[in-house]
């Protein structure tokens, strides 16, 4: 199956690893990968930021870059979805490009949806080889939660990897406080998320804590460390992307 | 109190109050867990909850796409069954109304019942000023009314204080002496407030829902208050939004549902009272004289703009409920009698991007409000609308203006993308402690330092994927740009 993959500017950025690990799985699974030279990033930051017309610029980029293709995976859920319906009320007066941006609506899917619903693989440990043996929790993004109802795919798919002891933590679908430019528009805000989810993290006792979406991840992840270097825990919870744990064998 | 209090405050400064404020931020955090359970729980019994969401919505939307129609429908049926009903476009107008109203009673005395309108409108302290005595005689309202203090949620506004203070504050101002036990502290109110029941001359209350096809105004209440608040006083002012309209029994029935389940986790409430007109010959008790006073105030500006979906809103509070930033910031944090999701948006209309400093910015969009609305409202693509707007119309800084223009730049264009992540990395590197984390001494660069003052950051990776990517597709030996079709 030939794939264009859109790993996001954050992991093009700050993950490469997470973006490779991702690859190597969808190639494991036989997809034959591209990555269009053009793609950069959803323009998520500045529309959530209220710059609409400022995006337009990177809206038209990246549906250029992808609108050809028949079938697009997106490894981050909420690019994913500003991409299918964020763009459009700004396309209203861009028919050529509204009709591009419609067709790759149709066309994109995230990471974990798109193996375990259309490439039908629901045992990771069976079709991958996947095996890590540790307890993992796992934090629901937003937008992949709620707005876009993928919810098993992620952990049916982190629960069939050999090893893996699954421990829900509370109120996984909390936001974790990232919310993009919110982070550092409203640091005092988002540290207090951020601060709470660490601490549900912490308290499951897992291992590992695995998130579908690498913002969630990078937030996380730099909450956790800044806990363990000031004492305020004594655990060492390793961030893992989905993609991550499935490609270790 | 109108909409908006501690006008001149900004929000940076409201939020650092409220995140010291330990006690507060606590008890909300609390009360949300508690809310989330019992709401989950009732909605989880219902087989079609979204169908019933759906359905709301579309009456709403029928309602407000009409609303002339109705108001008129609403406006004639309560007439007829002997209402006095008024139209106020403005605040202002509304007063005018309810002192009218007072002025013909010869009433000097109100009891009340909790009214989100009565609050907007700014009631109290335009008839305190008159000379009026107005009573509090919702528990939570009573509460704030003697401590001066702001409602920090619609539906509970009292969520912010404890018992102990509740306690305190009636001993020094109501001669309290009793424990702080919530049923000691309740029973002292409810002789209290007996007597100003009996006293009253003019009992004030709100709406949850107006029946066009009746005429009838309902009230969804715990306490009972607003059922002495209808019966006791001789003349009754009835505050009613203009978007308070359903159109008839049935939808009554289903708004109900949704409300009280959305707003406390419950079935039904201990409370729901329909009434209609005023009492008639022979008929033990319930005021001779009513007055139903429609208030627009903003509302039909509202639904003639981009935030028409808004004027869905029922009141129940679940947004707030279950809202990240609301827990840690509280009510206080946004200053407005609207709070929460559906506060950001209201309170920017109603009162304008002058008023309201950066409120849309206090969101992290992450759509759990949308998600647990009973009325199916967009909340989080609201607020978004808002900052487009506030951008638009040049109340972002021009420095931040300037990095978002250079932003678009950047992200749109793969050589400006090429050197600027090539530049950052290779700043970012001496940065960097052990490995790849940014802790707390880049804490003083702009923008980086706000993330990295509470929290690490992970520098930028010296080779990006795409370049990963470029050199595994020629160890593949596969050809770019492949998998595109014939288009
Ligand atoms: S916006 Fe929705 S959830 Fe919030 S108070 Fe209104 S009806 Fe309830």
């Amino acid at each position: 199956m030939q794939i264009a993959f859109f790993p996001g500017c954050l992991v093009d950025m700050f993950y490469p690893g997470i973006g490779i690990a991702a690859v190597h799985v969808l190639e494991r699974l036989g997809c034959d990968i591209t990555v269009p030279e053009k793609q950069i990033c959803c323009g998520q930051p500045l529309l959530n930021s209220g710059y609409a017309p400022e995006t337009m610029p990177i809206i038209e980029q990246m549906v250029n870059a992808y609108a050809d293709y028949d079938c697009v995976v997106s490894l981050t859920g909420s690019c994913m979805f500003a991409i299918q319906h964020d763009y459009t009320p700004y396309l209203q007066d861009k028919p050529a490009l509204l009709e591009k941006q419609q067709r790759l609506a149709g066309n994109i899917y995230e990471f974990s949806d798109f193996i375990y619903r259309v490439l039908g693989v629901t045992d990771a440990s069976a079709v991958l080889g996947s095996k890590l043996e540790a307890s993992a929790t796992y934090h629901k993004s937003c937008h992949l939660t709620r707005l876009l109802g993928i919810e098993e795919a992620p952990i049916n798919l982190l629960k069939s990897v050999d090893g893996i002891d699954y421990v829900e933590m509370a109120f996984a679908e909390r936001c974790c406080g990232f919310g993009g430019t919110f982070s550092v528009k409203e640091p005092e805000i988002s540290c207090e998320m951020v601060h709470e989810k660490a601490q549900t993290i912490i308290d499951t006792g897992a291992d590992i804590a695995v998130f579908e979406d690498a913002p969630c991840l990078l937030n996380v992840q730099g909450e956790l460390t800044r806990m363990r270097d000031e004492g305020e825990t004594s655990r060492e919870v390793r961030c893992m992307h989905l993609a991550e744990v499935l490609d270790n064998r | 109190m109108a909409i908006l209090y501690n006008e001149g405050t900004t929000l940076a400064e409201r939020v650092d109050a409220c995140l010291d404020d330990e006690f507060a931020h606590k008890a909300v955090e609390r009360a949300q867990d508690v809310f989330y359970d019992k709401r989950n729980a009732v909605i989880g019994e219902l087989p079609n909850w979204e169908d019933m969401r759906h359905a709301a919505r579309a009456i709403r939307n029928r309602v407000n796409n009409n609303l002339d129609y109705y108001v008129a429908e609403f406006a004639r049926n309560a007439t007829a069954a002997g209402a006095h009903v008024h139209f106020a476009p403005k605040a202002e107008d509304a007063l005018c109304e309810i002192l009218d109203v007072f002025e013909e009673a010869h009433a000097s005395t109100c009891v009340k019942s909790k009214s989100m309108m009565s609050e907007e409108i700014g009631m109290n302290e335009v008839l305190e000023e008159a000379g009026m005595e107005v009573v509090e005689t919702d528990c939570a309202e009573a509460i704030l009314q003697t401590a001066k203090d702001h409602p920090s949620h619609i539906v509970v506004p009292a969520l912010h204080l404890d018992r102990e203070a509740i306690a305190r504050m009636f001993h020094d101002e109501l001669g309290y002496a009793g424990s702080s036990v919530p049923e000691d502290i309740t029973r002292f109110l409810r002789v209290h407030l007996r007597e100003k029941f009996l006293a009253a001359e003019v009992g004030v209350r709100g709406c949850n829902f107006a029946v066009a096809s009746t005429g009838s105004t309902t009230l969804v209440t715990n306490e009972g208050n607003g059922r002495m608040v209808d019966t006791l006083p001789k003349t009754q002012i009835v505050l009613v939004g203009i978007d308070r309209i359903v159109p008839d029994l049935e939808s009554l029935d289903l708004m109900t549902s949704l409300l009280v389940r959305s707003a406390v986790g419950t079935k039904l409430t201990s409370y729901f009272t329909v009434d209609c007109g005023p009492a008639h010959e022979g008929e033990g008790d319930g005021a001779t004289d009513v007055h139903i006073i429609m208030i627009d105030n903003g509302r039909s500006d509202i639904l003639g703009s981009e935030f028409s979906a808004i004027e869905r809103c029922i009141r129940c509070g679940a947004c707030l409920n279950i809202c990240p930033v609301y827990r840690h910031i509280t009510g206080h944090g946004y200053g407005s009698i609207y709070p929460g999701p559906m506060g950001i948006v209201m309170t920017s209309c109603l009162e304008g991007y002058d008023k309201v400093d950066k409120l849309p910015y206090a969101c992290s969009l992450c759509s759990a409000c949308t998600s647990n609305c009973p009325m199916d409202i967009p909340l989080h693509d609201l607020i978004r609308q808002h900052r487009v707007n506030m951008v638009a119309q040049g109340y972002a800084g021009p420095i931040e203006r300037r990095a978002f223009v250079t932003a678009g730049k950047v992200l749109s264009s793969r050589p400006l993308y090429d050197v600027a992540t090539k530049v950052a990395a290779r700043g970012m590197k001496p940065l960097a402690h052990n490995g790849d984390s940014l802790g707390p001494a880049t804490a003083w660069i702009p923008v980086l330092g706000a993330w990295t003052r509470n929290r690490d950051f992970n520098r930028l990776a010296d080779e990006r994927f795409r370049d990963w990517f470029k050199k595994h597709e020629k160890e593949e030996g596969s050809a770019p740009e492949k998998g595109k079709d014939a288009r």
